[in-house]
């Protein structure tokens, strides 16, 4: 935060400079270019572009722009043009029109008075139907930085955070940045819009938004409760930038929000490393005891998880940082290897991540420890690649493979990158410190180093040799007389005071060499370093002390040369080690202890690494990078030692709910619900990892089970509340890792939550309108598919149509706003309007706006609304010679293969015996493409199983023919799919359907007139007949006598929209779709299902 | 995030700037020369610099250091993956990233950066939308320009910017559907003196060309996926599919990119195809070394070595090389001291061999470290992992694909120790 206002005072500080700047120029802007003639060339050089500029001709214009942008990519200075170029802003070629920008951008700031004559281009622009030129418009506008705009940017960006483009709300929320450092008095307006622009389920918008979060109020993580579960889900669909900004405020707002996943870890710590290897269960059993993970906290680093195979280094190592911060230890593991991956890439990403994978391996060696050979230095790499290397590796280093290191530090040591010879100097006396093991060898290596003819490795291997040789003085004394006897060969200074430093340490052990040294080096005192002189003053004290006969007069020389010297600290040193040690009537008691004082035993230096505290600072920032805190750094708090309460991130959805309004009473339990959430989501957990094929029943049953929870929950509330929530949550969660698990690429999963967001935001209007019908039941559709029984279908009717829509409230008011700004012909360009005549224009776009942009049609693939239980004969049990085989089609999405139909299989055996190895043969399929059930090996009599496979039929009625086999013999059956079961039901909304029928007309649509049997009328019975003959989702419809369906075929996903028009008592069966067989064929099935009268 | 850049060439000259945020004076850059001269390697030169107000992050990129000016937080990475991806899309649109093409390109050069980046945040950086919104330059297409006075700027939004397939560009014809991939193995490795393997692992991409009509839907799989270790994808596979069924499902980008990338694990012992003999030695005496080296095949698979190169980083002293090659050429640079010998295609009959004297420096004392020798090889149609593309099937048009795949090994960074 700190940072953050520094930051926006260097802004102001700018802002008024400039003005001043700007004051100047106008005065002196004739002059300037009177005195062209100094640059001559250059002034005639702009005299003719002008000209250009002004010419009529844009290719002109054009030209003249484009030397104009080059002189500004130069560097050059070109704000003379100012008034030349602003004139064509609003020109009508596009090309030209974006340079001009270009240049605005450049020089407004400096020619504020002018810029403003452009200014109502851009309000203008702000209202063009094409959305590029909308969004470029607010681009600029945004970007002109005069302070006298604040108010119209503000308008614009309030205007713009609702426009029905995701695209140009994207612009806004960069615009929101902008703005803020222009004019941070703007902040609690923009905090308003960022609210909003959170609630965006747009994929491109949120990674902005947060963005704009993260600058403009990092503090109000309040902000994100509400939003928590929609980003977490959003997550993988985000593009890869806004990924890397959304992880990392997660990684801040988790570690505020939940409780510390390391407890117990002290004991699991380092002795887990096998434990990741084991079973997951076995994990979770030892886990659950202490320490329950809030699901939310899980659910995060189960949505993050599958970027750690992002092609994006930056994203991948934001993963990995949150990992770090937020996941329990054991699950820490995965990083690695996604780390390592990125070492291929080029020097400066191995750069940074070499230094985070250095802070880690401080902390957990085993977790790089296998790849300790990735780490292994080339003599290619750069230097500062090189010396991290060697500082993980030294990080790594232990017992076992100590000598493994060892041997390929000596290679090291001999690079010609000498200063990468020194670092690994210094990383064999580190090994040599933490490994008592090596210490010997590792002294006797660097002994040998001692004479290597390149200075600075001697010079290093002293260094470090004389603080391996503290932690033991003793039994080295040797090692100190050969560093003596090398000493007039080394010139290094660091090195020689080190020497001498070790002698005075140790003088008693080699009581016949130091004073030898000491009279060298009196010899050549005055030419020596100031650290080395330092050093020798040092050694004569002690000398003095220990041995006075032999070195008094050396001393006293020495300290006379040392009382005359250039330097200040040598003067300063000389003085007072005078009086320590030379007992004289002033020095009184100290020269006493001088002894005591001057030879105390020293404790021996700590070689550690120097990434041991980086870890103060969150990975992968730049402050880790620095080592310092970077402007505008935010803390990563520590974990909360209690939760706080973690309803806040419960989303309230609007359920279509059959009973009728009654006050809220009662809080939901949090204690309750997490332990249930937390138990089912283990639950899918598992279910996940078994692949099961069960899953359908299960997740049915599970569905049925939520449901009857929500019906008694619910029974005393219309408006949501978090009464419900209970069920509702758990169904909503069971639900989206479901659609995870079915629909892969996820296109779904934003809209499930899009609707809890907005279900949420509409929650609480009271008034009913006639014209928000479509809008809310489109929605309360959605719901249904996945939610309810179709025959509730009307009662919901009625009850979402008694929620009105408050969001329409807002955007009224809002328009009243905009209209200051002369906006009020706005209206949307590529909004198709069908049936809107109810709608007003602009709420009509709003409120798309709101659900899915116009060009993007939101396809969503549902539930199925009704599964048939009639099964078909596959094999009657008496050809089968005692099996039998029965399929029924279980309308999901196929496990198997996006484009296969999926199939459950029931087989039985009728027969006396047991019957073994039932498979389908490999050999028979007819060109279709089946996915085959698993052998059962072995079917006792009378019983039977079930199992599941996948047929892709490629979107024809065509049977599928195979073999099934069992041991002895080989029967030919055949599947004959109806064409309703190559369905999958999808969920539009009813502006969508129709734009979409829209596209499907001619030879793709076909029709028919029936004449429905009374008990068909009723619209509840039309779903039902509809959707038992075909696999299809029900659209939310706004009109009372019309039936809207919609599905795609499962192997191309081509649309299918099926609507019934009743006009008592005919009824009009329109079918559109590509499929045009398709579409007759299902058309001849209706026809006859909505005829026959029986029930 | 990203305030500024500044494009910088190896002389130290600054060609091209551009802002995002308000100006930052170049003056800003004196601190990156100071440190690139401290450095005295452009490689050396560190990514992150500290100045009193700002941030520099570099990249060193085909001569060119790209210099952006960061004055908050912000990820490292995220800047320098950045940087790395404008530089590749200089590539894709000019051929190749250098100080000519971006001098002669400034105004798209100019608008890209425009559209890359708003206030200093990522906008666009996918080709196929890039490529919408600015059409990259072609003769023709300059020609017809200047005639017709059209513009190479897209008028519209991309329809990639909003779909949820971002890399895909809508209404895509061909009338030859085709799709081409090639999987590119690379041996890292390192031999010491003795031959033996200090390290060895394979790394390998699978660089796709596809050219299909409409919006295929392409699923690729694998003989042997067990091979693979640790993979990372373009943003268009399904992750859960590979998770479930180690198939690569996906919605092509449209044209070039890389599929995804792979690393083998550990446990599978690597081939390395090709030994060296060297013997190389200074003498105390002379101020002149000598150097003996002989390539030769050893895990070939079959299959040919070509484009066989070694180069050898020379100590400084060594002043200029006498050399002899029984195949291919030699060439020694005395400034940069970097001896290249390029062999070619290696023969098993007649193994190549350089031999010859190296003079030094007089005076100076003898090199203590022998120079090691990178070596750079190519091995058409083979995947030396052993990996084996299964079959790839199309499914939502109904055209049919022209498919291929094709294999090639390399060496990554393979480096002989001496």
């Amino acid at each position: 935060m700190f940072g953050m206002s520094t930051n926006n005072v260097s802004y102001n500080e700018q802002g008024s400079l400039e003005s001043g700047v700007d004051a100047a120029h106008e005065n002196s802007s004739i002059p300037a270019s009177v005195s062209g003639g100094l640059f001559s060339a250059d002034y005639k050089k702009n005299e003719d572009l002008k000209e250009m500029l002004e010419s009529n001709k844009d290719s002109q214009k054009l030209e003249a722009m484009k030397r104009i942008v080059g002189l500004i990519a130069k560097g050059k200075n070109a704000s003379e043009l100012f008034p030349a170029v602003v004139k064509n802003v609003a020109s009508k070629n596009i090309e030209l029109k974006k340079l001009v920008y270009v240049y605005l951008v450049r020089y407004a700031e400096e020619q504020q008075d002018l810029a403003l004559l452009s200014i109502s281009t851009f309000q203008r622009a702000l209202k063009d139907p094409n959305q590029l030129i909308r969004a470029s418009a607010l681009r600029v506008l945004s970007s002109i930085r005069v302070p006298i705009i604040v108010p119209i940017m503000m308008l614009s960006i309030k205007e713009a955070s609702t426009d029905l483009s995701p695209y140009v709300r994207k612009t806004a929320a960069h615009a929101i940045q902008k703005l803020y450092s222009l004019d941070p008095d703007q902040k609690e307006h923009l905090i308003e819009v960022i609210e909003k622009l959170l609630k965006d389920k747009s994929t491109l918008v949120a990674g902005s938004v947060v963005m704009a979060f993260e600058e403009v109020c990092p503090e109000r993580i309040d902000l994100i409760h509400k939003n928590y579960r929609k980003l977490c889900n959003l997550l993988v669909d985000v593009e890869e930038w806004g990924q890397v900004v959304i992880i990392h405020m997660l990684t801040r707002y988790a570690r505020t929000q939940f409780v510390s996943p390391w407890r117990e870890d002290a004991v699991f710590d380092e002795n887990s490393e096998k434990a990741f290897y084991d079973s997951e269960e076995e994990r979770k059993v030892e886990q659950v005891k202490p320490y329950i993970m809030d699901p939310d906290h899980r659910l995060l680093l189960r949505n993050t998880k599958p970027l750690f195979q992002s092609r994006n280094t930056a994203v991948v190592m934001a993963v990995s940082q949150l990992y770090w911060h937020l996941a329990p230890k054991h699950e820490l593991n995965i990083i690695t290897k996604s780390l390592v991956r990125l070492l291929r890439s080029h020097r400066e990403v191995q750069f940074i991540v070499l230094q985070n994978i250095a802070t880690m391996s401080i902390q957990r060696k085993g977790m790089f420890e296998p790849f300790m050979k990735s780490f292994y230095v080339r003599s290619t790499d750069a230097t500062h690649i090189k010396i991290l290397k060697l500082e993980i590796l030294t990080n790594l280093a232990n017992e076992a493979n100590i000598s493994t290191i060892l041997r390929e530090f000596q290679t090291y040591v001999k690079s010609q990158d000498k200063a990468f010879a020194a670092a690994t100097i210094q990383a064999i006396g580190r090994c040599a410190t933490d490994i008592s093991e090596v210490t010997d060898t590792c002294l006797n290596g660097l002994v040998l180093l001692l004479s290597n003819r390149d200075e600075t490795v001697v010079a290093e291997s002293v260094v470090v040799i004389k603080k391996l040789l503290q932690t033991q003085p003793s039994q080295h004394s040797d090692i100190i007389k050969h560093m003596a006897k090398l000493f007039d060969n080394i010139t290094v200074s660091m090195a020689r005071a080190s020497i001498l430093w070790l002698m005075g340490e140790y003088c008693e052990h080699v009581p016949k060499i130091a004073p030898d040294v000491l009279r060298k080096m009196a010899k050549t005192f005055t030419s020596e370093e100031d650290i080395v002189k330092l050093q020798t003053v040092n050694l004569a004290a002690k000398l003095y002390l220990t041995n006075s006969k032999q070195t008094k007069l050396l001393t006293q020389y020495i300290l006379n040369l040392g009382k005359y010297d250039q330097n200040y600290d040598i003067r300063d040193r000389t003085r007072f080690i005078r009086q320590l040690i030379v007992p004289n009537e002033k020095s009184g008691a100290l020269s006493k202890y001088a002894r005591r004082i001057l030879m105390a035993p020293k404790p021996a230096p700590v070689l550690q690494s120097a990434f041991k505290d980086r870890d103060r600072f969150q990975l992968g920032t730049l402050s880790h990078t620095l080592n310092s805190q970077a402007i505008g750094y935010l803390e990563l708090s520590d974990w909360p030692a209690v939760a706080p309460d973690q309803s806040v991130r419960i989303v309230e959805v609007v359920e279509p709910v059959k009973e009728t309004g009654a006050p809220v009473h009662g809080k939901s339990k949090p204690g309750k619900s997490s332990e249930k959430f937390y138990s089912d989501s283990e639950e899918e957990e598992e279910e996940e990892e078994e692949g099961s094929s069960s899953e359908d029943s299960s997740s049915s049953s599970e569905e049925s089970e939520s449901e009857s929870e929500s019906e008694e929950n619910s029974d005393d509330s219309n408006k949501s509340s978090s009464s419900q929530s209970d069920s509702e949550k758990k169904k909503k969660t069971l639900k989206n890792k479901k659609l995870q698990q079915q629909k892969p690429d996820g296109k779904d999963r934003k809209q499930k939550n899009g609707n809890a967001v907005k279900g949420q935001s509409r929650s609480e209007s009271e008034s009913a309108s006639e014209s928000s019908s479509s809008e809310s039941s489109s929605e309360s559709g959605s719901e249904l598919d996945s939610d309810s029984d179709s025959d509730s279908g009307t009662d919901q009717k009625k009850n979402t149509r008694s929620k009105p829509v408050q969001s329409t409230l807002v955007t009224k008011v809002e328009k009243k706003e905009v209209s200051l700004l002369d906006l009020d012909d706005f209206s949307p360009a590529a909004v198709p309007s069908p049936k809107s005549s109810i709608l007003s224009p602009s709420l009509l776009s709003d409120l798309q706006g709101l659900s899915i942009s116009p060009t993007q049609s939101a396809l969503q693939a549902s539930s199925p609304v009704f599964v048939p239980e009639t099964s078909h004969e596959l094999l009657h049990r008496m050809t089968g010679k005692g099996l039998s085989a029965q399929y029924h089609f279980t309308r999901q999405p196929c496990i198997y293969g996006n484009s296969m139909v999926s199939l459950q299989l029931t087989l039985s055996n009728g027969s006396d015996q047991a019957l073994e190895n039932i498979h389908i043969s490999e050999k028979s399929s007819t060109g279709q493409n089946i996915h085959r059930f698993n052998a059962i090996e072995r079917l006792e009599p009378q019983a039977s199983v079930t199992v599941s496979m996948g047929v892709d039929f490629n979107d024809s009625t065509q049977a599928a023919n195979f073999q099934l086999c069992t041991k002895e013999d080989e029967f030919s059956v055949s599947i004959q799919p109806a064409v309703g079961e190559l369905l999958l039901p999808i969920t539009v909304s009813e502006a969508d359907f129709s734009k979409e029928q829209g596209k499907l007309l001619g030879m793709n649509e076909s029709s028919a007139t029936i004449t429905m049997t009374p008990e068909n009328v009723s619209s509840q019975s039309v779903n039902r007949k509809v959707v038992s003959v075909a696999n299809l989702g029900v659209i939310p419809s706004s009109q009372e006598n019309i039936h809207r369906f919609a599905g795609k075929t499962v192997s191309s996903g081509c649309l299918v929209l099926v609507s019934v028009a009743l006009k008592d008592p005919d009824a009009v069966i329109t079918i559109n779709t590509e499929r045009t067989v398709m579409g007759s064929m299902l058309l001849r099935q209706l026809k006859t299902a909505l005829t026959n009268s029986d029930p | 995030m990203i305030h500024s850049l500044f494009l910088i060439n190896n002389a130290g000259d600054l060609f091209l700037e551009k802002h995002w945020k308000s100006v930052i004076s170049r003056s800003v850059c004196d601190y990156f020369f100071e440190a690139r001269e401290k450095a005295v390697e452009p490689d050396n030169v560190p990514p992150v610099i500290r100045t009193p107000h700002h941030y520099l992050i570099n990249i060193y990129r085909e001569k060119i250091f790209f210099v952006s000016v960061i004055q908050t937080e912000v990820p490292p990475l995220f800047v320098i993956e950045f940087l790395h991806r404008v530089a590749e899309t200089f590539q894709d649109y000019f051929g190749e990233c250098s100080e000519t093409t971006i001098k002669d390109n400034v105004v798209i050069v100019y608008e890209l950066l425009e559209e890359m980046l708003d206030n200093g945040f990522p906008l666009a950086t996918e080709s196929n939308i890039l490529k919408e919104l600015i059409r990259p330059p072609t003769i023709l297409r300059s020609m017809v320009n200047t005639i017709t006075g059209s513009s190479n700027v897209g008028e519209t939004l991309p329809t990639g910017q909003l779909s949820t397939i971002p890399w895909r560009r809508a209404g895509v014809k061909y009338t030859n559907n085709e799709a081409y991939f090639d999987v590119v193995e690379e041996i890292d490795a390192i031999l010491d003196k003795s031959g033996t393997t200090v390290f060895a692992e394979i790394q390998g991409v699978i660089e796709a060309c596809v050219k299909l009509s409409g919006m295929p839907d392409l699923s690729l799989s694998f003989m042997n996926p067990r091979l693979l270790d640790d993979v990372s994808f373009h943003p268009c596979v399904r992750y859960k599919r590979w998770e479930s069924e180690r198939v690569i499902s996906f919605i092509p980008p449209d044209g070039n990119f890389q599929l995804m990338s792979y690393h083998i694990s550990a446990q599978n012992l690597v081939a390395i195809p090709v030994y060296v003999k060297q013997n190389i030695s200074f003498f105390e005496t002379g101020s002149s070394g000598r150097m003996d080296i002989t390539v030769g095949p050893k895990q070939t698979m079959g299959k040919t070595v070509e484009c066989l190169v070694v180069t050898v980083h020379m100590p400084k002293v060594v002043l200029s090389a006498n050399l002899n090659a029984t195949q291919g050429t030699y060439n020694y640079d005395p400034v940069t001291k970097i001896l290249v010998w390029d062999i070619g295609k290696l023969n098993p009959q007649k193994l190549p061999n350089l031999k010859g004297s190296l003079s030094l420096q007089s005076g100076a004392p003898k090199p203590e470290e022998n120079p090691s020798l990178n070596i750079d090889l190519k091995i058409q149609q083979l995947a030396i992992s052993g990996l084996k593309v299964n079959r790839l099937d199309m499914y939502g048009e109904k055209y049919k694909p022209f498919k291929g795949v094709k294999y090639v090994t390399k060496a990554g960074k393979f480096q002989v120790r001496t």
